[in-house]
């Protein structure tokens, strides 16, 4: 929790991971795949407050200690979604995988919600271990990544037949939040990775599902927005705008920030830190003081008020995965529910 | 001969599809040189190693494309440096073997339909830049529905937005509306006017945004990269 100027805060970070990308886990092989990877994750956090930077070899591989010091000792976080990546073909044990997320995560009960993930390409054996994972973890959200390479194919589309028999799954299991993370690569490579159309078609044909778009789509934030507008379970997952945006582009963060308020409204965002690209402590800070500038240029973008960040930084995803949020962290104009 | 110069000049004329702005004030090109021969050679470098491949070889081969054509240049050269299908893209430009050959089996087709679409958002994106300060100084709807192009002051934005819309065979001259559908050209009816203004700013702020996180990316990875020209960093 954070509590700023008098005001409590009920912090979900949506968007978290534990991950290994030591050269000790990188595939023979496929190094380069493996060391661009994170070296490309590493630029990202380049975005951030210098005094937050890490070496790069701490940022390969850190300790379970890291995390529950960046996160729950000085981060604000309340509560953490793990956001599996498994990425197997270029790290041996996977880059961080729902089994590595929830051994490490079940030393502190309370703390963590294990997403898990699926893709399409896998077939019978990856629906059953869906069904393994929700089972054994409890998993009520799923993250996807659409550029991930698999057996010479370099990626898929949620409209992919065999992705719609894994969203059914989805359904029939109550894994509702399914988290989509686009990437450079699909099938075939001279489409656009980018676009989100196929979100938009699933997100309508499965209406009790929700659909977070990670990063907001970007590069594709004006799709995102076009699209999401029209689908009432379509969500902006905020990792990235805030710590890619925020610090290194203030000017641009507010356009971003105010384009999302316009189109989605501040009951469809949803904070990520994106860890350990980015530590928490700077974003939730740094978002609670934020305004929107009070020029011309930002005049007829909607205001973010106390009570809209409050949302953002937990209370829309306490709502999606039904996190329990004690009352004095709660909307005070919100009615109580009669007993 | 063509000198250093002359090629840099030419690669100010290859842009960033997804950006819309020259590789070279994007800090894209690492080096070129050109020997006493006439070999020119260019090396480009992106913010990331995963940088998505199809743009990737849209630069690459329209680099190629513009320093071969210049006079005194007697071979040309480009190599994409430190990306992952840097291998594949750097010779598939220089055997000219097109997208769908360079990566035969992943590839439905070549990459005119994604240029297009990336120029139609361009249009869509300079359409805010020249209105955007039309609507704030008070012209409504009606008044930019019925506006043309020649009823604009010149401007390096408008001239922009020209050149992108005869890029895509829109019309472009005077007399032309000066909001129209960048998909068939017709003039934008007032009634329609506000929410494709609205969708035009989104655009561009989009634009904007991957354009931060793209430079923010790459001074990371080449920490003494600078953009090769002097052109400003865009607001």
């Amino acid at each position: 929790m954070y509590e700023h100027d008098g005001e409590k805060y009920f912090v979900v970070d949506g968007h978290m991971h534990y991950w290994n990308a030591a050269p000790d886990n990188w595939v023979p092989g496929a190094e380069q795949y493996a060391k661009g990877w994170i070296e490309c994750f590493h630029a990202y956090m380049g975005l951030a407050p210098a005094d937050t930077h890490w070496p790069l070899e701490k940022f390969q591989k850190y300790s379970e200690d890291d995390l529950m010091h960046d996160l729950f000792e000085v981060g604000h976080v309340d509560k953490a979604i793990f956001q599996p990546t498994y990425l197997l073909e270029w790290y041996k044990e996977g880059f961080n995988t729902t089994e590595r997320n929830a051994t490490m995560g079940e030393k502190h009960p309370g703390k963590f919600l294990y997403n898990t993930r699926w893709d399409p390409r896998d077939g019978d054996e990856g629906l059953e271990t869906l069904k393994r994972n929700v089972a054994r973890y409890g998993s009520t959200g799923c993250k996807l990544y659409t550029a991930e390479w698999n057996a010479g194919s370099r990626g898929w589309k949620l409209t992919d037949p065999a992705a719609y028999r894994y969203l059914e799954a989805c359904q029939e299991l109550g894994v509702r939040n399914i988290h989509v993370h686009k990437g450079p690569t699909i099938w075939p490579l001279d489409k656009d990775a980018f676009d989100v159309s196929d979100v938009d078609h699933a997100a309508t044909d499965f209406p009790a599902l929700n659909f977070i778009v990670e990063h907001v789509g970007l590069p594709r934030i004006e799709d995102f927005c076009f699209m999401a507008v029209q689908e009432p379970n379509v969500y902006a997952g905020l990792a990235v705008v805030i710590g890619g945006l925020m610090h290194a582009r203030p000017r641009f963060f507010a356009k971003v920030m105010g384009e999302l308020l316009f189109w989605l409204g501040e009951d469809k965002l949803i904070f990520g830190s994106d860890y350990a690209i980015w530590e928490p402590k700077w974003q939730v800070e740094g978002f609670v003081d934020w305004q929107m500038p009070d020029t011309e240029e930002y005049s007829d973008y909607p205001r973010l008020t106390t009570q809209g960040k409050k949302k953002i930084l937990g209370l829309n995803a306490a709502r999606l995965y039904g996190i329990e949020v004690p009352a004095e962290y709660q909307l005070q104009a919100q009615p109580t529910i009669a007993a | 001969m063509a000198s250093e110069h002359d090629v840099l000049a030419a690669l100010d004329g290859v842009r960033d599809p997804e950006l819309d702005e020259p590789i070279t004030s994007l800090g894209f090109v690492a080096s070129c040189a050109v020997s006493s021969d006439g070999a020119a050679e260019v090396r480009l470098r992106l913010p990331t190693y995963f940088c998505a491949p199809n743009f990737a070889f849209l630069m690459v081969a329209d680099a190629y494309d513009a320093v071969a054509a210049l006079e005194g240049v007697r071979s040309a050269r480009v190599v994409l440096e430190d990306h992952f299908a840097g291998d594949a893209i750097n010779d598939g430009v220089a055997a000219r073997a097109g997208f769908a050959r360079t990566f035969a089996g992943e590839a439905s087709g070549e990459l005119d339909e994604l240029r297009t679409a990336f120029l139609r958002k361009a249009v869509l994106a300079g359409t805010d830049v020249v209105c955007q300060p039309l609507a704030r100084g008070g012209t409504g709807p009606e008044a930019l529905a019925a506006m043309t192009l020649g009823d604009v002051p010149r401007s390096p934005d408008l001239d922009r937005l020209r050149q992108r819309r005869t890029e895509l065979g829109l019309p472009a001259g005077d007399r032309a509306p000066l909001v129209i559908d960048p998909l068939t050209g017709t003039g934008v009816p007032a009634i329609d006017l506000p929410l494709h203004l609205r969708k035009a700013r989104t655009t561009r702020v989009s634009v904007q945004a991957n354009s931060g996180i793209c430079r923010g990316m790459l001074r990371h990875r080449y920490p003494a990269a600078e953009p090769n020209s002097n052109e400003e960093e865009p607001g």
